[in-house]
This record gives C-alpha cells, sequence and structure tokens, in this order.
C-alpha cells in the first residue's frame, strides 16, 4: 500500500507535462505522495482528535468571551459579547486567586507526596521476598482501583469526629484531646486529610512505574558501579536515576495534571469546599461559581486558565528537566 | 508561510467572534391542539405511591372530560431536575406541556424563556381568590404569575417535650428566649446541642433576619441592592450566629450541618430543639425523639410574635413551547384544584396553598396547625430574580454565616456577603 501511494505520480500533475520531467520536480512530487500517504493514515486519528480535543476547546475559548448563561443558551436573552471581561471578572475576585494559592500548594503536596511515597515503595518491592511484594503490590493496586468518591468517604468515616476509629484509637491511646476532634475544622487538617487520601490513591501508579523501571535495569550496570567502590548513595543518584529518568518525568507530569485538577476528593470531603470556602480549590471552584449557577461563560472562562497554567507548568517541568538532563 | 499563518489567525478570530455559542429559538408554533397527549412531568419521591395514586385519580377524572387526549405522565429525579429542565429548554420538542417545578427555580426558569405567563388564567380561575396572597407571591416575577401553588412548605421550632419537662422550661415566645433556652438546655445536658443550627441551613436562618425587620435585597429602579447588610438585617444574623456558640451548637460541629443534617441531629436524639419543616415530620417521628417532641411556631422579635418563614414549595406551570397551552392550564386547574390539594395534603402531608383547605385541614389534625399559624402570620420569600440561583450555589449565605461562626465579626463578613451578592445581581 505505501509503496503504491508513493511511486504514484500525483493525478493533477498531467503526465508528460514540463514540470513531471525535471528531476527535482520528480523528487518533490515523490515527498508529496509520501506526505499523502501520511496525511491517510493520520487521517482516522485527526478526526477524533479534531472532534472530541478541537472542537471542545474551541466551544470552550468561544464560550468565556460571551456572557453565557442558561438564559442564553435556552434563547430566553440575547448573547452578549464581553471579548475579555469574564477574565477580567475572574482576575480581579481576590478569591481566584485565594483559590488559585490552595490549589497549586495543595497540589504541590500531593505531587510530592506521592511521588516519595511510591518511589520508597518501589525500592521496597524491589528489595523484598515475593510475598510481601505481592501483599504490597495487591495493598497498592486495591487503593489504586477504588473510586474516588468510595475512598473519599471510607476516609471520612474513619475520620469521624465522633465515631470515627481514628479518633476511637488515638483517644483509647491516651490522647484525650482526639476525642471529638473535627479533622475538617481546621483550614490545614482538612486539607491534610484530603492530601492524605489523594496520596493514598495516586502513589500505586508511581509505584508500579518505578518498579518497572528499576527492574528494567540490568545488573551487570550496578554490579559495575559496585565494582568501581561507588557508595549505594553514589549508586542510585548517578547510575539508577539517570536512567530512571524519563519514567520520572512521566509519573511527575501525569500526577501533576491530576493534582491540580483535583475535584472528587474535595467535594466529597470537605462538604463543597469546607467552611467559609476555605479548602476550595480550582475545579470545585469553577463548579461552584459558574456551572452550578450556569454561568457557563465564567466557567469556560476557569477552564481556559486552568488549561493554560497546566500547560505552562508541564512546559516549564520539561524545560527544566531538559537542561538539568544535558548538564548531567 | 507568513500568508498561512496570518490567514489561519484571520480565520481562529472570526470564528470566535463572527459565530456565537449555540442558542435555541424558543418561540413555539402558535399551534393550541385540543386534542392528543398532554405530556406531564412532576417530581419523584422518595415513597411515590400515594402521590401517583391521587395523580392518577386527577389524570382519570380529566381524561373523562376530555375524550380525545391522554395524559402522559413521566417522574423525574429532583437532584437532576435543573438538567432535565435545561435540556427541556434547549429542545423544545422534547419538552413536557406540563412541569412542577421548585418557587426558588421560578425566576431564572423565566428568565431562560422557559415557562408561558399563566396571569390571564389565573384572573379567570374564580377559586384562585381564595390563593394564599403570600403564597401566590412565590409564583410571580415581575407581577406576572408563572406558576399555580400546588402545595408549600413552611419551618417551625420543634422541640423535645421530655428535656423541656424535666428542666422546667416552657417553649420560648421570642428569639431571645430562644437563645437563652438553647443555652441552659446545653449546661444541663452537654451531651446535646441545645438548638441544632446548621451552618448551611439558610432557610433556618432568613426568619432571624426577618423577625429583626431586616431584608435579604431589596428592590429599586428596577434592579436588586443586597440589603444583608443593613442594621437590621445585621442583628438577625448576629441572632442567628450567636447559636453556633460551643455553650449551644459547637462550631466545629455544627458548622458544617445543612438544612437535612439539622432535622437528623434533632430526630437522632442528638438536639433539644430543631428548626424543621412540616415535611420533615415523618423522619422526625421514626427517630429517637419520635414520641417525645412537640412543634410551635418559630417565635419573632417581640414576645408572642411570629417570626416570619420562608414559603418553600412547589408550582404547576406551562411551558412555552407546548402546543397545547388550554389543555395544560385545564389540568393545572384540575390538579392543582381544591379537592385534589386535599388529597395530596392526605397522601403526601403537604400544606396545601388554598386558605379555606389549610384551614380544615388544621381542623382535622392539631399536629399541622403550627405550621398553619406560621403560614397565615405572613411569610415571605428570596428575591425573585435568576441571580438567586447563583447566589444559592455560590453559598454566600452559608459562607458569610461559617466566617461568623469561625470568628469573623458580623460587620465585615455581612458586608463582604452584600458586596458577592451585588456582583450577582449585577450580571444580569
Amino acid at each position: 500500500m505505501t509503496a503504491e501511494l508513493t511511486t504514484e505520480s500525483d493525478p493533477r500533475t498531467p503526465p508528460g507535462s514540463t514540470e513531471a520531467r525535471h528531476g527535482h520536480r520528480r523528487r518533490r512530487s515523490g515527498d508529496n505522495g509520501q506526505a499523502r500517504a501520511a496525511v491517510l493514515y493520520l487521517a482516522p486519528a485527526g478526526v477524533l482528535l479534531i472532534a472530541v480535543m478541537a472542537y471542545p476547546l474551541y466551544q470552550l475559548v468561544q464560550l468565556s468571551l460571551y456572557e453565557y448563561g442558561q438564559a442564553q443558551a435556552s434563547g430566553g436573552a440575547p448573547l452578549e459579547f464581553l471579548g475579555l471581561g469574564n477574565y477580567a471578572t475572574l482576575l480581579s475576585d481576590s478569591r481566584f486567586w485565594m483559590v488559585l494559592v490552595n490549589t497549586c500548594g495543595f497540589a504541590a503536596v500531593c505531587v510530592l507526596g506521592s511521588l516519595a511515597v511510591g518511589i520508597a515503595l518501589a525500592v521496597l518491592a524491589g528489595r523484598v521476598r515475593w510475598l510481601p511484594r505481592t501483599l504490597l503490590f495487591l495493598a497498592a493496586l486495591g487503593a489504586w482501583a477504588t473510586p474516588a468518591v468510595a475512598g473519599s468517604t471510607v476516609w471520612l468515616f474513619l475520620f469521624d469526629q465522633n465515631f470515627g476509629l481514628v479518633n476511637e484509637v488515638l483517644s483509647g491511646l491516651g490522647w484525650q484531646g482526639m476525642a471529638g476532634f473535627s479533622w475538617t475544622y481546621d483550614r490545614f487538617t482538612a486539607f491534610g486529610l484530603v492530601a492524605g487520601e489523594v496520596i493514598w490513591c495516586s502513589f500505586p501508579f508511581v509505584m508500579v512505574t518505578m518498579y518497572a523501571g528499576i527492574k528494567a535495569i540490568p545488573g551487570e550496570i550496578v554490579e559495575a558501579a559496585s565494582l568501581d567502590g561507588a557508595s549505594a548513595w553514589r549508586t542510585a543518584r548517578s547510575v539508577l536515576l539517570p536512567i530512571l529518568r524519563p519514567l520520572l518525568i512521566i509519573a511527575t507530569i501525569q500526577s501533576i495534571i491530576w493534582d491540580f485538577k483535583i475535584f472528587t476528593q474535595i467535594y466529597v470531603m470537605t462538604d463543597g469546599g469546607g467552611i467559609a470556602g476555605q479548602n476550595l480549590v480550582l475545579n470545585v471552584y469553577a463548579y461552584q461559581e459558574a456551572f452550578a449557577g450556569s454561568n457557563y461563560g465564567l466557567g469556560s472562562a476557569i477552564g481556559v486558565v486552568m488549561t493554560g497554567l497546566l500547560l505552562l507548568i508541564t512546559v516549564i517541568y520539561l524545560w527544566a528537566q531538559r537542561t538539568t538532563g544535558e548538564n548531567t | 508561510m507568513r500568508f498561512w499563518k496570518l490567514a489561519t489567525a484571520a480565520i481562529v478570530a472570526t470564528l470566535l467572534v463572527g459565530c456565537g455559542p449555540p442558542q435555541v429559538d424558543q418561540s413555539n408554533s402558535g399551534a393550541d391542539s385540543r386534542t392528543g397527549t398532554l405530556r406531564v412531568w412532576l417530581f419523584d419521591e422518595a415513597n411515590r405511591d400515594p402521590k401517583e395514586k391521587v395523580v392518577n385519580a386527577a389524570v382519570e377524572e380529566f381524561e373523562k372530560n376530555h375524550r380525545d387526549v391522554t395524559v402522559e405522565v413521566r417522574y423525574i429525579a429532583v437532584d437532576t431536575r435543573s438538567e432535565r429542565f435545561t435540556g427541556a429548554f434547549n429542545d423544545p420538542s422534547s419538552a413536557p406541556d406540563v412541569a412542577e417545578f421548585g418557587n426558588t427555580d421560578l425566576a431564572s426558569y423565566v428568565t431562560a424563556g422557559g415557562m408561558s405567563d399563566l396571569t390571564g388564567m389565573i384572573e379567570d380561575w374564580p377559586a384562585a381568590t381564595d390563593l394564599s396572597d403570600s403564597v401566590l407571591d412565590t409564583a410571580k416575577v415581575d407581577d406576572k404569575v408563572y406558576g399555580v401553588p400546588w402545595f408549600t412548605g413552611v419551618r417551625a421550632l420543634y422541640y423535645r417535650t421530655d428535656v423541656f419537662d424535666e428542666l422546667g422550661l416552657e417553649p420560648p415566645r421570642s428569639l431571645g428566649e430562644l437563645v437563652e433556652t438553647a443555652r441552659r438546655i446545653r449546661s444541663e445536658r452537654p451531651d446535646m446541642y441545645g438548638i441544632a443550627a446548621g451552618g448551611k441551613y439558610t432557610y433556618a436562618m432568613m426568619p432571624f433576619i426577618w423577625a429583626a425587620g431586616g431584608e435579604l435585597a431589596e428592590r429599586g429602579n428596577g434592579s436588586w441592592r443586597s440589603a444583608i447588610d443593613s442594621e437590621a438585617s445585621r442583628r438577625g444574623v448576629r441572632t442567628y450566629t450567636s447559636l453556633l456558640d460551643p455553650a449551644i451548637c459547637p462550631p466545629d460541629q455544627c458548622a458544617q450541618l445543612t438544612g437535612t443534617e439539622s432535622v437528623q441531629a434533632f430526630a437522632g436524639g442528638k438536639a433539644a430543639m430543631a428548626i424543621g419543616g412540616d415535611f420533615n415530620r415523618t423522619a422526625v417521628n421514626e427517630g429517637a425523639a419520635g414520641e417525645k417532641y412537640d412543634v410551635v411556631p418559630l417565635p419573632g422579635q417581640r414576645t408572642g410574635s411570629i417570626a416570619p418563614a420562608f414559603a418553600g414549595g412547589n408550582l404547576l406551570g406551562v411551558l412555552r413551547s407546548s402546543d397545547h397551552s388550554t389543555l395544560a392550564q385545564e389540568f393545572i386547574k384540575v390538579l392543582a384544584g381544591k379537592k385534589y390539594q386535599r388529597r395530596m395534603y392526605e397522601a403526601m402531608s403537604y400544606l396545601p396553598t388554598f386558605e379555606d383547605v389549610q384551614d380544615k385541614v388544621a381542623a382535622d389534625d392539631p399536629a399541622i396547625e403550627p405550621f398553619i399559624e406560621t403560614l397565615q402570620a405572613g411569610t415571605r420569600f428570596v428575591p425573585s430574580t435568576p441571580a438567586w440561583s447563583e447566589i444559592d450555589a455560590q453559598e454566600i449565605l452559608p459562607t458569610m454565616v461559617q466566617r461568623i461562626a469561625t470568628g469573623e465579626e458580623v460587620r465585615p463578613a455581612t458586608r463582604r456577603a452584600a458586596q458577592r451578592m451585588n456582583s450577582a445581581f449585577g450580571d444580569r
């Protein structure tokens, strides 16, 4: 199929025309054929991507430029073009900045937490026998497979103020202050609790990825390093880490994207953003501010800002990785 | 290359600015057919059977009087009503002719252009003169009626008779007494809340504001402005938030309680008092507080007065896209008429909206009397503007209450809430 397509001359060029007789022209037409083949092969994926990615993104950007609520959608009110009005409203809202800081801080803690736990357990899994390793993997996969709503609810039960196991155990151990302690009342304990749940359900991805990476490192390399007299720390830093870097990048970017977009855990565990909205993150804020109040224009603006921020963070991270990668 | 870049930019800009986002043409065909299928949407209930029986009887009666008409009733879930109505407004061909909806949703449905004006129908319907005025007000936007009140609901004060007897207390007769009584109970019974006052229980807070002479918002020159930071409203907010105190209902337990959770705390025996609706009676009867409670109207500022309650309830309306509007109106006159309101009360214990029917049911059932008394003492409603759904969704008032409960002063908290409310009003 490829061969046929690439050797076929362009039908738009009549055979024997001046263009076809020149050598370089013929080469161009061969290139064209290849390009056309590539386009043909990519077309199905392209159509799908345009349908499910480009068009919604286009709609998102477009909606964000209008005053667009339920009244406008169902034709009860005329459309009003606001230009960047929704963005101006958003950026001048002090709550948006508070929520943005919340989101970044919370995502950072969750990313670092799940990376640390995931890597530590991956290393551990590489060093223990198969039974503890299997148990470890079963526990991790169980956490990974638990639906977010179910996981959050179970954690809430465990940390319930009056009937929770955690408070019972802590006060049973003689820590009297913990009887009837509310984990969701204070802003930071509430964030801490949710971060715990998020790390619990997202570390398995890091662990499995890193474990696969560690297992794929040939034994000879580590052996060579130890023959050269490198310490365990030196081996990890200068031999294993560079080999694992691509996997680490993937795990980190995935975690950043997931944790930045957290919705369920915050929504369920802090009851829609905590007391007086102290635990709001961007996604919950967008939902509350815009979609629950059917102010789709503003909601889209928040969506665009979030997409932009995520792209920016990812690009910066990739760039930082590339420069440090070149230095070592 | 440069040309292509410019061309792409031009195309994208034209697409973004030139053709706007999708909009639906809401106008109907102008047809008013007297035969065919009349589609009706009603809300599903936790226990639908009794409601369905009453509705089926009404449908049967209506079909007997209208030979070539079939009524198709569908029950939709309350939780997903917003999606369903949005869908109906966006696609008129899948919309019903008659729909039940909550009165707090009315303003946004009307602004969306989804409901038809029923003012003429109410004027020509003799029975409508018996409709309670304050309840009929909840069906109006800009002095036009868009729905017939089918049933209403108000909240009153539930209290534990056993606790009050043991401590030698009388049900409070003013809001000041209410606070004192609640404090007294918790000092004697530290395992109980004096009153279950939820930080997210906005409908329990509103009567405190109205009783103090305050308002949520006021209308002037056609636009709404928040009045939550006025002197009088602040007094009401201060009284309500004084209940969220370690000596009455500790903030670390009560700041996050919703209305349902507050009533549950009472039903479960955790609270000595609670503000609950007539529609909560079944839940309370089934709980630990079961036989040991009574209800009085929530007292107002002055001794012996009644605090104005929020008039919740559901309406029956006709969709603007309906091509059976006359039939739809006639069906509403049957289903929301006196006969079937009475039956709905017997089946579901939903309060009727006709004053003469209210008097009759109160005479038959003393347990419902405090609610009827509250209703007839005059009720209030939230600002009838679509901005209200936004204010509600953004949890502006619960946030305000929670801020005060966690230590902020009343003045800055109400001022901030007023600013946020005004920006929601200003959007419209």
